[in-house]
């Protein structure tokens, strides 16, 4: 759409700037503002420099649940964005199970993310839980609180049970603004099932399809609460992703200064993924 | 017939995701000895004392009038102030706007974690420390830039001569956007208050971190109430089913806008 020159805009966008500068600006600054320094408490603090950034980029610690963080968000990205399009395309088009299935599948969505931890745990407890018992009444030894790799199976899992639903309305959505012509024009051509997939469908689907991914991305760069109530990182640091990490030196450890690098190093990384989707994706817009 | 085949992927798929909610809301129904005592997949002695003690009981229940509160106040704020945003964006070129919706769209970005402990002092700065206003506005971070996001979507999708044709005839500008152009975009601020629903009812660490009595949610209710009195899992289970409720509500009303709605705008 070609816009009108309006520089009288600025007054409708200025409410939005006022509300979210007010919660973007002075925490950030706060946040810069003990990356470079020192507390012993007592309010007093002495000025740093970069020191901070330099130990945090140094320290092994960071690397390993920077390494984590990557893996669990590429692992999940590769489980929940194939798996949530296949939901998509095999969903009714019309008639009232489409209600039913939008339903249910949302329900993950909205629920608050310490009760989709806890009840994670609940469900997965061995001796206790639906999914914990059967799995070892099955003969599987399993016991997400103590193996580092079951305790990172169920983290997955649940992510996938949690977000996966995303995927699938935004998928289901660029779908649906398909018309039957294009269908009706593929079978006249004798297309097959994968060359409609590959030609008409993905095509449609790829602006939500980046959304999605997108969305996904960051939530899943950022996930706090759920792995923190179901293994609160363990066993060891298995499960300690950064936010986990953040907060343990943050509010654990009390250690503003390397804790303030840590989250500026941290938002830059999350800042320049998503600069480099958005460019692509904008430009594909064009 | 292959096209018969299709029901069985979002059949499994619903069975996992129904799995853990079931397991969940039936051990609501069993006590906390019968919960400890080993796996069974109905309640034995089925009870309704878990839901009884919350909703008798103000330091529980007053955790989802405490949530409620905030997420509604949170959406009613986002949503006066994103409309008109989003209609500048979608419609005028103005100094700047590019980069200004990037860094929206950044604060989408930020992760709470990082936010949390700079928050407690900003809101108890301005004395907002433990108000539901405190949460609602903290909220206002993500789901702003989340809700400008949509919106300017929908709106891109209505033809521009709707609104020249209003101003010829004479209508205000704000008469216009509230008589025509907002009805015009029902589906799509019915989207933007789903996502904003769904992202302020879930959040926690900031929540948690902004009350500490007074607008204390239920989330953090729970949390409190399993470390003080032991582990009460039956109890736990039923406040944990009880949440589910406000979404199943929010989903059935926009299920759908949320169809419709997608398929019109961008997102």
């Amino acid at each position: 759409m070609n816009k009108t020159l309006n520089q009288k805009a600025w007054w409708l966008v200025l409410p939005v700037l006022i509300l979210v500068a007010f919660n973007a600006f002075i925490p950030l600054m706060t946040v810069v503002n003990y990356s470079v320094q020192e507390t012993f408490g007592n309010n007093k603090f002495f000025w740093e420099g970069l020191r901070w950034y330099e130990d945090v980029l140094a320290s092994e610690r960071f690397h390993a649940s920077f390494i984590r963080q990557l893996y669990f968000t590429a692992t999940i990205l590769l489980i929940e964005v194939p798996l949530g399009i296949a939901v998509a395309l095999s969903m009714p088009r019309s008639g009232p199970w489409v209600s039913v299935c939008l339903v249910l599948m949302a329900l993950p969505l909205l629920i608050p993310w310490n009760v989709v931890g806890a009840m994670w745990n609940i469900y997965a407890l061995p001796d206790i839980g639906l999914l914990g018992y059967t799995l070892n009444s099955l003969g599987f030894d399993y016991n997400f609180t103590q193996q580092p790799v079951a305790a990172w199976i169920t983290t997955v899992a649940m992510d996938v049970w949690h977000w996966t639903s995303l995927v699938v309305l935004l998928s289901y959505a660029g779908l649906c603004s398909i018309p039957e012509a294009y269908y009706q024009a593929a079978r006249i051509d004798g297309a097959s099932k994968w060359a409609i997939f590959r030609y008409v469908q993905l095509p449609k689907m790829k602006h939500v399809l980046t959304i999605a991914i997108l969305l996904r991305f960051m939530d899943s760069f950022m996930i706090y609460t759920e792995p923190f109530v179901l293994t609160g990182g363990g066993p060891g640091n298995t499960t300690t992703f950064l936010s986990i990490d953040l907060v343990k030196i943050a509010l654990g450890q009390f250690d503003l200064g390397p804790a303030g690098a840590m989250s500026i190093i941290y938002f830059m990384v999350v800042l320049l993924i998503c600069w480099v989707f958005y460019t692509i994706m904008m430009r594909n817009e064009d | 017939m292959i096209a018969n085949r299709r029901w069985i992927l979002p059949t499994l798929y619903i069975l996992f995701l129904m799995l853990p909610i079931y397991s969940l809301v039936s051990m609501s129904f069993k006590t906390t000895n019968e919960i400890l005592g080993g796996f069974s997949l109905f309640p034995k002695n089925f009870t309704l004392e878990n839901y009884v003690t919350i909703f008798t009981d103000p330091t529980w229940y007053i955790g989802y009038i405490n949530s409620l509160i905030y997420v509604l106040l949170n959406t009613a704020i986002s949503i006066t102030v994103a409309l008109p945003a989003a209609y500048a964006f979608s419609r005028y070129r103005f100094m700047g706007d590019k980069h200004l919706f990037f860094w929206l769209l950044t604060n989408r970005m930020a992760p709470a974690a990082v936010f949390a402990l700079p928050f407690f002092q900003l809101y108890s700065a301005v004395g907002l420390f433990d108000t539901h206003l405190a949460v609602a506005l903290a909220h206002c971070l993500f789901n702003i830039p989340l809700m400008v996001w949509i919106l300017e979507g929908f709106m891109s999708g209505v033809p521009k001569e709707l609104d020249e044709t209003a101003f010829l005839d004479g209508y205000s500008f704000w008469r216009f956007f509230i008589r025509i152009f907002i009805p015009t975009i029902a589906a799509g601020i019915g989207v933007a208050m789903f996502f904003s629903f769904m992202y302020s009812w879930v959040e926690l660490l900031l929540a948690k971190t902004l009350t500490s009595v007074d607008a204390k949610p239920i989330a953090a209710i729970m949390t409190r109430t399993a470390s003080t009195s032991g582990y009460e899992l039956g109890l736990l289970a039923a406040a944990g089913s009880l949440t589910l409720i406000p979404g199943t509500f929010v989903i059935y009303f926009v299920r759908h806008h949320i169809a419709k709605g997608f398929a019109m705008g961008r997102v």
